[in-house]
């Protein structure tokens, strides 16, 4: 299957690694990946701050790149989100709308890919120790994905999920809310971290970068021993 | 004031609330008790989303129509010997009631909850004429003897409230002796109230729908003081905001089991009642019914991009699940209407002066839209507010402006993109430490006041990939 990758600016930038594991967890499960290297950000933090006119640039700029894509897949539940949101964003837009329809159709995040369309539940991933899940909001509540993670997770050798309490519960994260409502959003990544605390987990797991910076950056500065992986490395684990 | 309830600026707020840590433990608390309940409700009744796509229907279509069934509500009221009275104002809507209360003589007035009469100021009004106005909804019945504190909540006014400090107030307002008990001081304060409905002139009400086709008003409570307000007192007088009407009973059905569910995790409230005008065959009950409609802005909202936002019926299922609101409580908000509506409604009602903060009080989770009975895509709201703040009002600090231009520009071309993230590294390489960044700069000094932040990585993704696919690189 040709899989064209959106790999977005926080992975390509901060986290490449996880761009990497997604590549070779796909080619392991018989995909071919290709990578537009045209291809920028989704215009998320613009659209989320207002900026509308500036994230429709970003988006006629991503919906060029992916037009020839079969699949567009991602290692971000908020990222696929955007581009299931263009519709939206060009609604009466003649030129536009029916394209930014065509991408937000072929546009999965990784898990939804792995077992929706591959109809994969076991990557024969290994990883040993105690892991706890971040369901992030984006993934679960806008873009629907809410077994896929936990079905792949389940999976994984020697690996042990254990369920994280008020996990409906936002990380704080929010875009440019972490930063212009930072007192807020301290409040809200503590009791997340609390949260992960109480299960005594040797990794927090999620599907969302912008959520992995932001409580893993608190971690680190509180000096918990919890180390933050993303779930595509996770997959990728042997 | 209005809706407004403070005059300290949204940052003040902000850090008041989250010094407050007997409120947010109450307010913790109780968001745990209702989600749960909530939920179960919910999931009781079955086809939960299908319920949900009913109640939208209705309250889209009433807007959509609502001015045939004002005029439709207007007649059954005025045919059943009611009087009613359109406010465009919150003054208007105030004076009308002042003019009924003096054309009474009336001296004693007992409310039940209603946000509308508290957006109107109506006690204000009433007491400047020399009227006592006695609330006898327990939790505003306990604010208003706490020198008027603001509600918190828009279904439970003293939410951030705990019992101790209930307690306290009873001692310190009524000599109360006895324990925090919440039975105990429930049933002494029923003493005192009963006394009131019984010597009231005149009773108010809110209301929580109207019937249009029947002239009926539906209040909806666990205490039955809206019962007794609208049947002791010789003269009831409902007031609504302009949009709480449904065309008949059979979708009231729908919106009070949606609203209860909703609201406190019930299947119905212990008193649900009709009320309205007289009837003739009637024996007892008010002699005199007036119903004051109030705009109040509502109008200017429908038509636009906001309508939405009036499908509201005040069951408060997003404040309840909302991190924002658990955090810094509900007068944070400056506004009687807090959390995910409030910061959608408080600018619409009370202008961007004083809420332009609220609609980025928001991660953006979406677990309002999620919980929503009527299904108000309320995170899409709020995003529509910060596009009207910055592209209409032009009120976006210059910086972000700037910022956001810079951050658009990069975002939509490929070459200034790999210029900026290229350079991104070099410039940042001053304050990085190892692998990390603790003490940013500019946007990033909020970041890395509470966390790291990960230093550009030396390699990009599409650098590795590029290297990859030469075949030169496996790892």
């Amino acid at each position: 299957m040709r899989v064209t990758l959106f790999v977005t600016c926080l992975v390509d930038n901060f986290q490449p690694n996880v761009g990497k594991a997604t590549v070779q967890l796909l080619e392991k499960l018989g995909c071919e990946v290709s990578f537009p290297t045209s291809q920028v950000c989704c215009g998320q933090p613009t659209y989320n701050s207002g900026y509308v006119k500036e994230a429709k640039h970003a988006a006629k700029n991503m919906i060029q790149v992916f037009e020839e894509a079969e699949y567009v897949v991602t290692p971000s539940g908020s990222c696929a989100t955007m581009f299931r949101e263009y519709p939206n964003l060009f609604k009466g837009d003649a030129k536009w709308e029916e394209r930014a329809k065509k991408l937000a159709e072929k546009t999965y995040e990784l898990t939804q890919f792995i077992v929706d369309i591959l109809k994969i539940t076991d990557v024969g991933a290994r990883l040993k120790g105690r892991a706890t899940y971040h369901t992030s909001c984006h993934m679960t509540r806008l873009l629907g994905v809410k077994e896929a993670p936990f079905t792949l997770l389940s999976n994984v050798q020697d690996l042990e999920i254990v369920k994280l309490p008020k996990s409906e519960n936002c990380c704080g994260f929010g875009g440019t809310f972490s930063i212009k409502m930072m007192p807020i959003s301290e409040q809200m990544v503590d009791e997340k971290v609390e949260s992960v605390e109480q299960t005594e987990a040797d990794y927090l797991i999620s599907g969302d970068c912008g959520c992995l910076m932001n409580i893993g950056g608190r971690i680190e500065r509180l000096d918990k021993q919890i180390k933050v992986m993303h779930i595509a490395e996770v997959l990728n684990s042997r | 004031m209005g809706i407004k309830i403070s005059n300290n600026q949204f940052k003040e707020r902000v850090s008041e609330g989250i010094e407050n840590t007997t409120m947010r433990g109450a307010v913790s608390n109780a968001q745990e008790r209702l989600y749960t309940r909530r939920l179960t409700a919910s999931q009781e009744l079955g086809n939960w989303e299908e319920w949900r796509e009913l109640g939208e229907q209705i309250r889209q279509h009433t807007l959509e129509n609502l001015d045939y069934y004002l005029m439709q509500l207007s007649e059954s009221v005025t045919n059943r010997g009611g009087h009613v009275f359109f406010a465009k104002t919150k003054e208007e809507a105030a004076n009308y009631i002042k003019e009924v209360t003096e054309k009474k003589n009336a001296r004693k007035i007992v409310k039940s909850k209603s946000m509308v009469t508290e957006e109107i100021e109506l006690n204000k009004t009433l007491e400047s004429i020399g009227c006592e106005v006695v609330e006898s909804d327990l939790g505003e019945y306990i604010l208003q003897i706490n020198d008027y504190e603001p509600p918190s909540h828009i279904v439970a006014p003293a939410l951030h409230l705990t019992k101790e400090q209930i307690r306290d107030i009873f001692q310190e307002k009524l000599g109360y002796e006895l324990s925090e008990d919440p039975y105990e001081m429930t049933k002494f304060v029923r003493k005192i109230l009963r006394q009131h409905f019984m010597e009231a002139e005149i009773g108010i009400t809110g209301c929580n729908f109207a019937v249009a086709n029947t002239g009926s008003i539906c209040l909806v409570t666990n205490e039955g003081n809206a019962d007794l307000v609208a049947s002791i007192p010789k003269t009831h007088i409902a007031v609504m905001g302009m949009e709480r009407l449904v065309p008949t009973m059979e979708e009231l059905d729908v919106l009070v089991g949606l609203l209860t569910r909703s609201a406190v995790g019930q299947k119905l409230t212990s008193y649900i009642t009709t009320v309205g005008p007289k009837y003739d065959e009637e024996a007892d009950g008010p002699e005199e019914f007036h119903l004051v409609i109030v705009d109040n802005g509502r109008s200017n909202i429908l038509g636009t991009e906001f309508q939405s936002v009036l499908q509201c019926i005040r069951c408060a299922a997003c404040i309840n699940v909302c991190p924002v609101y658990r955090h810094i409580g509900g007068h944070a908000y400056g506004s009687i209407y807090p959390g995910p509506i409030g910061a959608v409604l408080s600018p619409l009602l009370g202008g961007y002066d004083y809420y332009k903060e609220l609609p980025y009080a928001s991660s953006l989770c979406a677990a309002c839209t999620d919980a929503c009975p009527v299904k108000i895509p309320l995170h899409e709201l709020l995003l529509k507010h910060r596009q009207v703040i910055v592209e209409k009002e032009g009120r976006a600090p210059l910086t972000e402006k700037v910022a956001m231009k810079m951050f658009g520009m990069g975002t939509s071309s490929t070459n200034l993109y790999n210029l900026g993230t290229k350079v991104a590294p070099v410039i940042m390489k001053p304050i990085v430490s190892g692998e990390r960044i603790s003490k940013g700069i500019g946007p990033l000094k909020n970041w890395t006041a509470i966390r790291e932040f990960p230093a550009p990585s030396k390699e990009r993704f599409r650098d590795w990939f590029e290297d990859y696919k030469k075949g030169g690189r496996n790892e």
